[in-house]
């Protein structure tokens, strides 16, 4: 037996005998997941394949998400499908409310270390923090995997990322995500797996993990897996009474490409209109003026991203600045539980700012706020394309939660580094 | 399979993600495909859904595909009576959501071909090339792993699915 990478050793397990970037396999899965935007097209396929069951309903989980709440007719009768045939089927429904599909299985301890997880949406990916193999697919090979338990997959090539250090304050791991997009670029990770190794990561907390897997999917990534260690276990206990398989790497497996990362070297990022390979330095942006401030999504919504948005913006004087709508979209209910009950939210709300529901939000302009004509817009997303929000004269740039946080105590894009130096020297 | 379909290049660039080949905005709406194709690229190009013709061949740069994993994306393509997307390369959501449905994704240098080229894309079983007429030159393209020509015959995963009650366990041949 040769050297294996994670995704070798995960998929290997899964099918029984070794198996090597490039082979290509018949895979079980141990989770699926729809959400409300690709389950109806997945109901269209299961019904052409003739399913008349899901391989194990347990395993089978839709969230609402996308078009929660649902403000159109057509959502509506989107929800009521997937409604109905969860309630048909036996499997697993979280209703508006509940959160972003991966985002709730990760909470709830529906994915483990060891797991293969399948889901339609491609930031599926995210779960791979908690030291699993877990893709984004479309909703016929969803369907597909509901009736036979299986997938098809090519085994990826590896990519070690080798992290270093620990991050300074004013930097965030979406600045390390946005500075690993632009280095590896929009397909340099295409077809394969980003595994994380090095010192560095246990500084990194398990939302900080899920942010660096979550943002993989822009560099083309199929997957993308940290190691299990204490952090993964000290999120997975409260949640399962199960911990799952842990996965390491051998020590000689064969990677496609290294890239290292001091995170005590990065600094603030930006991602310009219209890619989210298009980052510099906050540097070169400082002054751009925003209009609007949206803290959410998969990638910026979790507990740690309000703490830090808040704790810059009372540093920076508990105002949002005049003209600025700042809005923000809780990734899950747990997520909104927590800052409901410290007070996070009730702080947020005396300065102004929108809290919408839980889910998506304002990301792809399915059901939250929805920018103006030629609004600037500062975002925690993932993704800034032409019109993603929903309004194509929008001009969207991508931060982190401290960043965004400081262009809405400031109204333009600022380094959030000299509030936080500023006040913490006073 | 072996074909070969001629057709017109509606030449496009690098990185056009799903979003850019119909909106999320619009999916949300409906997922007729007959309406929705009305919309096909408008981001990119307001006018492009209304000049395509049946028949017609996308030729794209880079990482056609990227972003979302929408299958509608696919099928939208489809919709617009395009059957062939030629790419320099392929995000990998929208490669296995166009092998899905039965819509040909074939990987091959792109970069000499301009719009409106009139061009021939043939496949022979995995392998596949594309003549482009006007510079009497034929382009290589990548072959088709074993399990997506499978599912290609099959006129895509679903009549794949029924035909053969599941997956084949029989995975053949380098991908
Ligand atoms: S928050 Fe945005 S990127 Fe994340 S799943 Fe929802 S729409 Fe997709």
């Amino acid at each position: 037996m040769s050297p294996q990478t994670i995704s070798e050793k995960i998929l290997s397990a899964h099918i029984g005998h070794d198996v090597y970037a490039g082979d290509v396999i018949i895979c079980p899965v141990d989770r699926v997941i729809g959400t409300d935007a690709s389950s109806p097209m997945t109901i269209d396929y299961f019904e052409q394949m003739g399913g008349a069951t899901l391989f194990d309903p347990a395993k089978v989980m839709f969230a609402f998400d996308h078009y929660a709440p649902a403000v159109t007719e057509s959502t509506r009768g989107f929800h009521a499908r997937v409604r109905e045939f969860a309630g048909r089927f036996g499997a697993e429904l979280h209703d508006e409310g509940s959160g972003i599909s991966f985002q709730r299985a990760a909470e709830l301890g529906r994915v483990l270390p060891g797991d293969v997880v399948i889901g339609a949406d491609s930031h599926t990916v995210t779960c791979g923090a908690l030291n699993l193999f877990a893709i984004g697919v479309g909703s016929s090979d969803l369907a597909a995997a509901m009736i036979t338990g299986k997938i098809w997959l090519r085994v990826p090539e590896s990519i070690k990322v080798v992290i270093t250090g620990r991050l300074i304050a004013g930097v965030s791991a979406k600045d390390v995500a946005l500075q690993l997009v632009r280095e590896i670029g929009a397909e340099g990770a295409d077809y394969q797996t980003l595994e994380f190794h090095g010192e560095g990561i246990a500084s990194l907390s398990m939302d900080d993990r899920l942010v660096l897997c979550n943002l993989a999917v822009e560099a083309g990534a199929k997957a993308a897996i940290f190691p299990c260690d204490a952090i993964t276990r000290e999120y997975l206990e409260p949640r399962s009474s199960k911990l799952g398989a842990s996965v390491g790497a051998d020590a000689d497996a064969r990677y496609s490409g290294i890239v290292a990362v001091d995170l005590s070297a990065m600094t603030p990022r930006v991602a310009l209109p219209h890619a989210p390979t298009n980052v510099v330095p906050i540097e070169q942006a400082i002054g751009t003026p925003v209009q609007m401030v949206f803290i959410g999504t998969c990638t910026g919504g979790r507990v740690n991203d309000f703490h830090d948005a808040l704790r810059v913006l009372e540093l920076a004087g508990r105002s949002i600045f005049p003209g600025v709508q700042l809005v923000l979209t809780p990734a899950s209910r747990e997520v909104a539980d927590i800052l409901d009950s410290d007070g996070t939210f009730a702080r947020f709300r005396a300065m102004g700012a929108t809290i919408t529901a839980t889910g998506c939000g304002a990301c792809c302009g399915t059901s939250g706020v929805i920018p103006g004509d030629n609004v600037n817009v500062l975002s925690t997303a993932n993704r800034n394309f032409k019109a993603r929000m929903g309004n194509a004269s929008a001009n969207i740039y991508l931060a982190s939660p401290i960043a965004c946080a400081a262009a809405a105590a400031a109204g333009y894009i600022v380094d959030p580094r000299s509030i936080m130096t500023a006040r913490t020297a006073n | 399979m072996s074909f070969e379909l001629r057709g017109r290049a509606r030449r496009l660039g690098d990185d056009i993600n799903t979003d850019y080949i119909i909106a999320s905005t619009r999916k949300r709406d409906t997922l007729d495909t007959a309406v929705l194709q009305r919309y096909l690229l408008e981001t990119v190009d307001p006018a492009f859904a209304t000049s395509v013709r049946a028949g017609d061949i996308i030729v794209a740069g880079r990482n056609f595909g990227c972003g979302s994993a929408m299958e509608i994306a696919a099928t939208v393509i489809l919709a617009a009576g395009i059957n062939v997307v030629v790419a320099q390369s392929f995000a990998r959501t929208f490669y296995r959501n166009a092998i899905n449905n039965g819509l040909i994704p074939v990987v091959c240098d792109t970069g000499a071909i301009k719009e409106g080229d009139a061009i021939a894309v043939r496949l022979i079983g995995g392998a596949s090339n594309v003549h482009v007429e006007a510079l009497e030159l034929t382009f290589v393209g990548a072959p088709l792993p074993a399990i997506m020509l499978e599912i290609l015959n099959a006129g895509g995963l679903a009549p794949y699915m029924r035909a053969n009650a599941g997956f084949l366990d029989s995975v053949s041949g380098p991908p």
